[in-house]
């Protein structure tokens, strides 16, 4: 980490200055595009900022798990690809890329944004499976954010696949939707010593004290959280940072029912 | 005669697909392009000249050309598994030396030149594709190069020419397909990737490669106009 940039960044928040010369509370612009990658059965372009993020739906066909043998499978991807981030290395998920993918991954599944109970062909034998991966095509910061609003954008362009002989036939998509009932929004706070803020650039996460991101449905329930950096935070802290993260998922839930 | 007469939305056989090509897309990239061929669309990245790690493969004599190409798992039907597989790297390697001959990289002792090639949707040609977007986002960079490189591929189907083949061409079942990638410095009509299968006569070899030539000489104008418009 750069001392100097992080004391750089902690005096000018002091003032309530952020580097791009945003509030501490603004969001960067948000543009949605969905239907963008003709071979997913599901498709969105997200850019926020200069963080520019496509995620895609394929859908599978498979077992259920032993525990739920009614309901289809869901799984979120995600890789801090070495194209969209100088700071990004080739090889196997590091934990980063691992936190990313499944802190998106936590906030649908519990948010049950896909009804799963929908995704089941014949109980115990034959379920949809769900892959929806985000990858970062410029990463300049905030992609659990961003990410999980392409994710959901994706999810609500996704037709599902026509089945024969309990396969799917490749690339016929039909008319019906995939069964997406609710919409979590992720939205992560940042603390830098005393302040808080949101939508932090990469710069912003580099010299971040501690991260709260909390996935809320659309009567302002908490469906998954996560804290991250190394630094602690108080009940007040806490309660500060979620107050803050339902005020801006009712800007962002807006903005994606806009573009959908 | 071929019993391949007629190509879809009537292209002609020496006809690429609509080709849409872009220069700097990627902000934290030191070079970075888009280049989309029908329904083929591929980015590439360019981090460099910097150091090489593993130093083991640095070169005190030049910098070293390493590019990378993947396909993001929804960029085929079928989701691809993420992670490199033995195509991956394969193509990788001849992404690699498709390009090494243009670039001027004596400069940079002991450093790399990265390029990710990343395929967010495919239907076929996605290594040509990937080889255009790198070539363009390299010269992006402002890596010295002599020319650019242009790659598509060329079909022989039934024993007609066709030149870019899509994924159906790629995939008829009742006629015999030989898909032919190349890719070649316009300026100089050096060839710097040849790759092939299926069955092809040495005549019909020679007639492919003389159907890309003015083809590629089409897509690096292309290329060249990416990068002024860049500065428009």
């Amino acid at each position: 980490m750069n001392q100097d940039l992080k004391n750089h960044i902690n005096e000018s928040l002091k003032k309530g200055v952020r580097l791009d010369g945003r509030k501490k509370e603004e969001y960067r612009p948000i543009e949605i595009k969905t239907g963008v990658v003709a071979t997913a059965e599901g498709s969105a372009w997200v850019r926020c900022g200069d963080t520019e993020v496509i995620a895609g739906v394929k859908l599978q066909v498979g077992e259920p798990y032993p525990d739920s043998q009614d309901e289809g499978t869901m799984m979120v991807g995600s890789e801090l690809l070495p194209l969209s981030n100088p700071n990004f290395e080739s090889g196997p998920p590091g934990i980063d890329s691992i936190e990313v993918a499944r802190v998106i991954d936590r906030g649908i599944r519990e948010g049950k944004a896909i009804d799963t109970k929908k995704l089941c062909i014949r109980k115990g034998e034959l379920v949809w499976t769900v892959m929806i991966d985000v990858m970062p095509i410029n990463h300049d910061g905030n992609l659990i954010d961003i990410g999980g609003i392409a994710a959901l954008a994706a999810l609500k362009n996704a037709k599902m696949l026509e089945v024969e002989n309990d396969k799917i036939v490749i690339g016929k998509r039909t008319d019906a939707p995939l069964p997406v009932e609710a919409m979590p929004i992720p939205v992560t706070v940042l603390k830098i010593g005393d302040n808080l803020i949101v939508d932090p650039t990469d710069y912003e996460e580099d010299v971040l004290d501690a991260r709260l991101t909390v996935s809320i449905l659309d009567d302002d329930t908490l469906c998954a959280m996560q804290k991250g950096g190394g630094a602690s935070l108080t009940t007040k802290d806490i309660n500060e940072m979620v107050d803050l993260a339902i005020r801006k998922s009712h800007e962002i839930r807006k903005k994606l029912k806009e573009a959908l | 005669m071929s019993k391949y007469t007629e190509r879809e939305n009537g292209r002609g056989f020496n006809e690429p697909r609509p080709i849409i090509a872009k220069a700097g897309v990627i902000k934290k990239a030191d070079g970075s392009a888009y280049f989309k061929i029908g329904k083929t669309a591929a980015y590439a990245a360019v981090y460099g000249p910097r150091e090489m790690h593993p130093k083991h493969d640095q070169d005190p004599k030049t910098g070293v050309l390493r590019c990378n190409y993947n396909m993001m798992p929804f960029s085929t039907e079928e989701r691809v598994k993420p992670g490199p597989s033995r195509r991956s790297k394969e193509i990788s390697m001849v992404t690699t030396k498709a390009i090494l001959p243009v670039v001027n990289l004596v400069d940079y002792p002991n450093a790399v030149v990265d390029v990710f090639i990343e395929l967010t949707e495919t239907d076929a040609g996605s290594r040509c594709a990937g080889i255009c977007a790198a070539s363009i986002a390299l010269a992006d960079a402002g890596i010295t190069m002599r020319d650019m490189v242009a790659a598509v591929s060329c079909g022989v189907i039934d024993h007609k020419i066709a030149v870019d083949l899509d994924g159906p061409e790629e995939h008829l079942h009742d006629l015999d397909v030989a898909d032919i990638p190349i890719a070649m410095v316009p300026s100089t009509e050096e060839i710097t990737l040849l790759q092939m299968d299926g069955k092809v006569s040495k005549d019909e070899l020679f007639k492919a490669i003389e159907s890309v030539k003015p083809v590629l000489k089409h897509i690096a104008d292309i290329q060249r106009k990416a990068l002024k418009d860049r500065y428009k």
